[in-house]
């Protein structure tokens, strides 16, 4: 043991945990990086800028994404999951799920041909543009996606659902260097590493949750009521409209952005502020204050949460460029016509009134990933009351098991620079965890 | 004078823990009177925790506008209840003798007659003159107490409710009872208009009656009987909405609908004890849907949103200080502007407040309001009654 090089696990590969699994990596550490989905960049892949210096997203991302496929350090396996993980004397084995990709990764060249020939082409809801464009069953996310191997959607794939796809599938016909393959089965692997660091994110609140959702705000059936991670789609240059604001086609004149759905509110399960939607919706304010001069932008609070380095100032800057802060959390949304009205009290005001808008952006809060508390099993962690994992009082990188380690928004809501900074904590307590067994 | 804080020895803030309130405003935002009332549940809540005289709330008298729909309880994201609040310190306003003169007499009338609308307890079967309904009285038995309630027994429109179930009852072969004269007023409105004593004296008879006969379950006509029944009373038998018998006879086809029918445009208006207090969204739906002929519309205001018709909450009998167009006003107006020709609605309080709008926006003959047993009998016997 002793004489290998160290080695560790990071499962999510979001930014928490490319940071996490680079440190390590640039440290001389063997890093094996697991990701659940077809490529890497987790949730600021879906955002189109950063506050509070509105910098371009995926122009900071890129670079990291390509670094941790190719880093000498790090081996990359999407698509997979962690299964088990039983302690071996100093060390875990860990068992790592990868499903089928059917798309060979060496031999895919992205040339997408496959995707422009499938069948489905055009009829799939992309679950990366949270179901505002329209793909094919085979692809890639976006543009930018690593690994940039394309991948199949086997809950759409005709041929993964039925077996055929009219007189043989259009994809692989149209595949010149042969690297589709249906036959490619889900496999298991079992790695022995020092060190495992879970990195795993968050979902988004979904107002139309059966169970904890809000009705009252339309979310369901409302096409001009959408969450502020589907403004991020819109507004993102390689999202469903090219980065134009529109609804229905057409520009909004008046955006009401709704704070605090899902979060600060025991009817949703959820009494914990998410720390990230009142930058997230300034930020929103400020783009759409950009693209379309002369647009009404409200941002509808309860408190304004501005704490971080530059924020404060990012919101007078927001409020200067006309983004309308009124205090009041809105009650219910309903149709009327082709406008949205917002029921609200303004609290400072002291009435009633009902806002009529083009658009609604709800700041859905963050939430843990569905299926925590089986991982928080798998990996002898504990979930506290608000579902994210436990850690350390005096180490917040610290799981509650030895070797084991937390980064980023599945320890608790966290913002990009948080969850950065969260990612280096936990490479840094993994790496003394890994040389304390190495008798350092 | 009674004060606020003689209420259980704590301050209005203490008994309801308005310690903890976010002042977000998401009460008086939902709340169906804020917009036409001085009505404002949030500033409310925060006087009662920041003033140190909170005797002051006693002078207000818009706490006589809450109808009692929830609609701020329902939506406080710190899970407080608002419309406690309310109903408290209409308690001690009572106790303190400040009570709007029409309510007096409601009340009066629900101790004297066991009914809220000054008619005598022998009248209470005069609807059911002439038409088979199964009584105590004439020794009918049953495991299933239908409860007529006091409206559909004694109002003139709101009858048409009472007759219709007891006609769709006896098609459908329903083993149902009544008490007949021997109902009284299950008092959830005199107990949401503050009257807690009131509402005891009421309850008791009725839960002796319910126990001495053994009933295995109840059937109310009007979901505040039904809501009182569930939320205030305590008992070990289940109680359904009427509606939720008729989903389930018109699922098992018993029904006998008429074949020919002509296409009719309804939407449904939740009532609030039925919809956002007991959650009893989709059996009204699922009635009207099996009824040949209709075609069911959707208000963008339903379910959840659904637009309170101010008939709760004892405001039956108040008549409030809100000014400007009444909700059921402005359900009647989206209604035509949907192009529907029914309301149809499943409370007796909800069809006065729609029919009486109906008059004073002038819409008769633009739209009409129908309880949902009316409409299914208007499709088992023809449409007679309809005109």
């Amino acid at each position: 043991m002793s004489t290998s090089a160290p080695s560790a696990l990071v499962v999510g590969a979001g930014v928490a945990g490319i940071q996490a699994a680079l440190d390590l990596a640039d440290a001389g550490v063997k890093v094996v990086l697991v990701e659940r989905g077809d490529s890497i960049g987790g949730r600021m892949a879906q955002t189109d800028k950063t506050f509070p210096t509105l910098d371009c997203s995926s122009c900071t991302l890129t670079p990291r994404t390509v670094e941790a496929e190719s880093h000498p350090n790090v081996r990359l396996i999407t698509r997979a999951e962690l299964t088990g993980l039983t302690r071996a004397g100093s060390s875990f084995e860990a068992e790592i799920t990868i499903r089928p990709r059917y798309v060979d990764l060496e031999r895919c060249v992205s040339c997408g041909r496959c995707s422009e020939a499938c069948r489905l082409a055009g009829k799939v809801l992309s679950e990366f543009d949270l179901g505002m464009g329209n793909v094919s069953a085979i692809g890639v996310p976006f543009p930018q996606a690593v690994p940039s191997t394309y991948a199949v959607a086997p809950e759409h794939c005709l041929m993964l659902r039925f077996g055929k796809c009219g007189k043989g599938p259009k994809c692989a016909e149209a595949c010149d260097v042969d690297a589709i393959d249906f036959d490619e089965e889900e496999r298991v692997e079992r790695l022995e590493v020092g060190a495992v660091i879970l990195a795993t994110g968050y979902d988004l609140y979904d107002p139309a949750d059966s169970a904890i959702g809000r009705p009252e705000l339309d979310f369901r059936d409302n096409p001009r009521v959408i969450t502020n991670l589907q403004f991020e789609r819109l507004s993102s240059a390689s999202g469903p409209t090219q980065g134009k604001l529109l609804v229905g086609g057409v520009e909004p004149k008046r955006i009401v952005f709704i704070q605090c759905v899902g979060s600060r509110d025991r009817t949703t399960g959820a009494a914990y502020c998410s720390r990230v939607c009142c930058m997230v919706s300034l930020k929103q304010a400020v783009l759409a204050l950009e693209k379309l001069p002369g647009v009404e932008a409200t941002i509808l609070y309860m408190d304004i949460r501005a704490f971080g380095k530059g924020y404060e100032e990012f919101m007078e800057r927001a409020q200067r460029l006309g983004a309308k802060l009124r205090r009041g959390a809105p009650s219910e949304i309903f149709a009327m016509g082709d406008e949205v009205v917002v029921r609200v009290e303004d609290t400072l005001l002291g009435g009633t009134e009902e806002m009529a808008c083009d658009l609604v952006v709800l700041a859905a809060g963050l939430r843990p990933r569905s299926g925590s508390e089986g991982l928080a099993a798998i990996a002898n962690l504990t979930v506290e009351e608000d579902g994210f994992f436990a850690t350390h009082k005096r180490d917040p990188a610290g799981g509650l098991g030895e070797g084991v380690f937390v980064a980023g928004a599945c320890g608790g809501p966290m913002d990009i620079p948080d969850a950065v900074a969260s990612g280096s904590a936990a490479a840094g307590a993994a790496l003394e965890s890994l040389l304390g067994v190495g008798g350092g | 004078m009674p004060k606020l804080s003689d209420i259980e020895g704590v301050t209005l803030a203490e008994r309801f823990e308005l310690a903890a309130c976010l002042q977000c405003g998401r009460c008086t935002g939902g709340c169906p009177m804020s917009i036409r009332s001085p009505l404002n549940s949030r500033k409310f809540l925060y006087e009662s925790l920041i003033r140190e005289d909170g005797e002051a709330l006693l002078e207000r008298e818009e706490v006589w506008d809450c109808t009692s729909c929830r609609t701020c309880s329902s939506r406080c994201p710190r899970e407080l209840d608002p419309a406690m609040v309310m109903r408290a310190v209409r308690t001690v306003k009572i106790e303190g003798g400040r009570i709007p003169k029409t309510l007096m007499d409601a009340m009066e009338s629900s101790l004297k007659h066991g009914n809220p609308w000054g008619r005598s307890r022998m009248k209470r079967t005069a609807w059911a003159e002439g038409i088979t309904v199964n009584s105590i009285e004439e020794d009918a038995e049953s495991e299933r107490l239908w409860f007529v309630g006091c409206t559909p027994a004694y109002d003139p429109r709101a009858m048409g409710m009472a007759k219709a179930l007891a006609r769709i009852f006896e098609v459908a072969g329903v083993d149902y009872t009544t008490l007949g004269s021997e109902e009284v007023c299950c008092g959830s409105e005199m107990l949401r208009a503050g009257e807690e004593g009131l509402f005891e004296e009421l309850s008791e008879v009725n839960k002796e009656n319910f126990a001495e006969l053994e009933f295995a379950e109840v059937v109310a006509t009007s979901p505040h009987c039904m809501n009182t029944f569930i939320a205030d009373y305590g008992l070990d038998i289940p109680v359904t909405h009427y509606t939720q018998l008729l989903a389930a006879l018109a699922a098992e086809g018993k029904l006998p609908f008429g074949g020919e029918s002509e296409e009719v445009k309804v939407a449904f208006h939740d009532p609030c004890y039925l919809g956002k207090q007991n959650s009893i969204y989709d059996a009204p739906r699922n009635v009207l849907k099996a009824v040949p002929g209709v075609e069911l519309v959707e208000f963008a205001r339903s379910r959840e949103r659904s637009l309170c018709c101010e008939g709760g909450g004892g405001r039956m009998w108040i008549e409030g200080m809100g000014e400007g167009e009444r909700n059921a006003q402005i359900r009647v107006r989206d209604a035509i502007e949907m192009g529907v020709d029914v309301i149809a609605t499943a409370c007796p309080f909800c069809l006065l407040t729609l029919e009486d709008a109906v008059k004073t926006t002038g819409s008769e003959g633009k739209i009409r309001i129908f309880d949902i047993a009316e409409i299914v009998v208007n499709s088992i016997d023809g449409s007679e009654r309809s005109e």
